[in-house]
């Protein structure tokens, strides 16, 4: 019980560490609610080596560590409203067990920038936002494709460990 | 990787094209004045005839709005992200600039021949 509450607080601390390299990373694209969503690698590979309830626990902690740190109310807001909509479309996709891992990411990417989107449109009380739909539907395909192909790389390694690590 | 993956991929291009395109044949007006909304309400609404630069300070920030030749652009911004300066020039109805840290957003509307009195009064 206890290794696994330290596996949830090292991969915590790896999303942590991702989400700070993402705001170094100087993309401007002008897309409102865009993120490049690098934490979600952890997110995605969680998914296949954790329970569902371990892996949101991660997300929100993160959410809300990186919020209280470097952003403030609205940020955590938009970052809840991509993370969980996020999470939930990847745990639908991967239980459908109709997807690799690429497919379950790319779908995760483009409904996190969505439900950004939704957020940012409640907040201008504006839906002429959904202008910038089509091309925040495409960045995150393409990012949750690139995490997608990370994490199927990666993900062979991480079952390793936990193999060796005994029962978590 | 596996044949859904890539239909799913597909899919998702596909749909963002078709939104894409119903928006490129859809209000292309291009509107005689410029709407600028904070946290939910009018800030001010400016002739699209003149170029212009206006300033916009609220409690959330600072913004610089460009008007010229009937095109509208952000030129100026102290928001964290800095994306509105780089959604380029607006000119018709169906474009908006965002500036979602400081919650302002603005549009282009159009004001008919009828309603000459509103809209002389609304760009005063
Ligand atoms: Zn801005």
């Amino acid at each position: 019980m206890s290794k696994r509450i330290s596996a949830c607080g090292l991969l915590v601390a790896l999303a942590m560490i991702f989400s700070y390299i993402e705001t170094l990373i100087p993309i401007n694209l002008g897309l409102p609610g865009m993120k490049l969503g690098i934490a979600n690698l952890v997110i995605v590979i969680g998914l296949y080596l954790l329970k569902p309830q371990e892996v949101l626990l991660i997300s929100l902690v993160r959410i809300f560590l990186i919020g209280f740190l470097f952003g403030n109310g609205m940020s955590i807001l938009y970052s809840l409203a991509g993370g969980l909509v996020s999470f939930f479309a990847m745990l639908l996709l991967k239980r459908s067990e109709k997807f690799s891992v690429v497919g379950v990411s790319l779908f995760g990417g483009s409904m996190h920038n969505v439900g950004q989107l939704f957020i940012a449109a409640a907040v201008v009380e504006n839906a002429k936002i959904f202008y910038y739909l089509p091309p925040l539907l495409c960045v995150g395909c393409v990012t949750g494709i690139l995490i997608g192909l990370l994490a199927l790389r990666i993900l062979p390694t991480g079952q390793k460990i936990i193999q060796n690590a005994g029962t978590l | 990787m596996k044949k859904n993956d890539y239909i799913l991929a597909a899919f998702i291009f596909l749909f963002a094209g078709l939104l894409s395109a119903i928006i490129f044949v859809s209000g292309n007006e291009r509107g005689n004045f410029v709407t600028v909304t904070v946290d939910k309400k009018v800030y001010g609404t400016y002739s699209l005839s003149e170029n212009q630069d206006i300033e916009i300070d609220t409690e959330f920030g600072h913004n610089v709005l460009h008007i010229e030749n009937g095109s509208v652009s952000m030129t100026e911004a102290d928001c964290p992200d800095g994306y509105c300066k780089r959604q380029g020039e607006i000119s018709t109805e169906k474009e908006a600039i965002v500036c979602l840290p400081h919650k302002l957003i603005v549009e282009i509307e159009s004001a008919d021949e009828q309603n000459e009195e509103d809209y002389d009064f609304l760009v005063r």
